[in-house]
């Protein structure tokens, strides 16, 4: 550790003087794009499968539909994410005959793969509010749809929020595998400081410094939208 | 208005309601009274589709909701509905709860017709046959302040307009059931279903929700009331209907059934209960 403040002259050169500090930018931005873009995706796709879920099976369609998502959900949590990315870049997108730059095929995977997580949450959510709200609302003359949209799922959000949010700090630090198809994230910037310093102390505790800044702000952000949510509840 | 006929609903081998047949005529107030498990809640329920009949006709307005192939939404509209847990949305002010349904489907319909306006104006443009257009004469902006103008009306009439921008959570029950009232009335519903209005409220509280509904009934307004309230029955209802097992048991006027009962069921049931 003697030779610490050199290490950090080193890095602090690598970093400042060429254009580190540039790429590190940019793999932050890179980073913090694939997580939110990645769970506006799979919250999408994630409530769409829970209300398909939670929706009464009856008819033939809604059977069909529910078989479909349990699929999906199987395979995208039962494969790693790094395999995903892989099968997606090198498998999936070659037989298709695509050439999407690798950022966006991270953000379609990491939006798939959170969307088998999120629908399980969202379920979970949407169990948790009384029937009678949607009885209520049906009873009013409202479709099942806008029933669920303007009444269920935004109960359900509110009870899911601290756990949406775990979902999407999870995903922050999922996007570190992005490097596997050539997607320049906070790991790559750090990395290529560390291999022209010859040096890799300072660089990587930085970045593990700006994982953790990240995750904290993250979770600020979520107990405020909790707060502001949380407006119609009796306890504040 | 509603005619019941042979309505029969089973949960797999459970079979709670027998065969119901029986006509709600409209400006009718019915009391559904009987023992628990008797099938009166289920009753009430199809009678607006929340439960599937099993099998059987419920014919409102010449139209058998009964069947699966009917939108039931469309006749829903016009079929109040007042719970137990008073189910206000919690996630809504005490005013949107009141305007949410009203306005939403009134904008809805307002975009379907211009929707089928639109392809009228295709269709009359390579036809000599000219097919006349709906007629629009609202905008959204209207609707909203025409909804807020009549929740606002309703709220007065309970005397709750302070409370219209509080959220449930912080109302007390007879209260929230009051509102659950007049979040029904706002619709124009030609029946109001209530059912067991004044099961979940605290007694000091049951007798203003009980003087709504009262008010109510005497405005002409047609109603089905499962309730345990006796005195309450007989006062307000036109028709007491007894139910036990998933059937009916006796029907009449209040005053017939209570002082005069014929069958020993009925006898029985209200023996212990008056």
């Amino acid at each position: 550790m003697g030779n610490f403040s050199r290490k950090l002259e080193r890095f602090w050169e690598i970093f400042y003087e060429y254009d580190g500090y540039q790429r590190v930018l940019t793999g932050l931005q890179n980073t913090v794009y694939i997580a939110v873009v990645g769970l506006a995706i799979g919250i999408v796709i994630g409530t769409i499968i829970a209300i398909i879920e939670v929706f009464p099976k009856y008819k033939r369609l809604p059977r069909i539909l529910n078989g479909f998502c349990r699929f999906y959900v199987a395979l995208f949590r039962g494969t790693p994410v790094v395999v995903q990315l892989l099968v997606a870049y090198y498998v999936v997108l070659p037989l298709l005959g695509l050439n999407l730059p690798a950022i966006n095929v991270c953000v379609l995977v990491f939006g798939l793969n959170s969307g088998a997580y999120v629908s399980e949450i969202m379920r979970s959510g949407i169990l948790s509010v009384d029937p009678g709200q949607m009885e209520a609302a049906r009873a009013l003359g409202l479709s099942y749809r806008v029933s669920m949209m303007k009444v269920v799922v935004p109960q359900a959000v509110k009870n899911i929020l601290p756990t949406l949010g775990n979902e999407f700090i999870a995903l922050i630090k999922e996007t570190s595998v992005v490097s596997f198809v050539g997607a320049a994230d906070l790991y790559v910037a750090f990395n290529y400081i560390g291999t022209n310093s010859y040096e890799f102390m300072v660089p990587y505790l930085a970045m593990a410094l700006i994982y953790i800044v990240l995750v904290m702000a993250i979770a600020f952000l979520v107990k405020i939208m909790e707060r502001s949510l949380r407006k119609s509840d009796r306890r504040n | 208005m509603i005619d019941v006929i042979d309505l029969k609903k089973s949960y797999g081998k459970l079979e709670v309601l027998k065969g119901i047949t029986t006509t709600i005529k409209e400006g009718e107030k019915v009391a559904i009274i009987g023992p628990s498990g008797s099938g009166k809640s289920t009753f009430l329920r199809c009678l607006n589709c929340l439960e599937d009949p099993t099998s059987g006709s419920i014919i409102f307005e010449g139209v058998d909701i009964a069947d699966m192939r009917v939108d039931i939404n469309v006749h829903r509209r016009h079929m109040g509905m007042v719970f137990q847990q008073f189910n206000l949305f919690n996630n809504k002010t005490v005013i949107e709860n009141i305007m949410l349904a009203p306005v939403y489907l009134a904008i809805h319909d307002l975009r379907m017709k211009k929707l089928k306006n639109f392809f009228i104006r295709i269709k009359n443009a390579f036809s000599k046959h000219k097919t006349p257009l709906y007629e629009i004469n609202t905008t959204p902006q209207k609707i909203k302040e025409e909804a807020r103008e009549n929740a606002l009306r309703l709220l007065r009439r309970i005397g709750l307009e302070d409370k219209a921008d509080v959220y449930p959570s912080t109302l007390s029950g007879g209260q929230k059931q009051r509102i659950a009232i007049i979040r029904a009335m706002a619709m124009n519903p030609k029946v109001i279903l209530f059912d067991e209005p004044t099961s979940a409220l605290d007694p000091e509280m049951v007798g203003e929700v009980l003087d709504l509904i009262k008010q109510l009934a005497d405005e002409g307004m047609t109603m089905v009331i499962v309730t345990h309230e006796m005195g309450f029955a007989r006062e307000v209802a036109t028709r007491v209907i007894f139910m036990d097992e998933g059937r009916i048991v006796e029907e009449n006027t209040p005053q017939e059934l209570f002082t005069n009962p014929q069958h020993p069921r009925t006898k029985e049931f209200l023996s212990k209960v008056l």
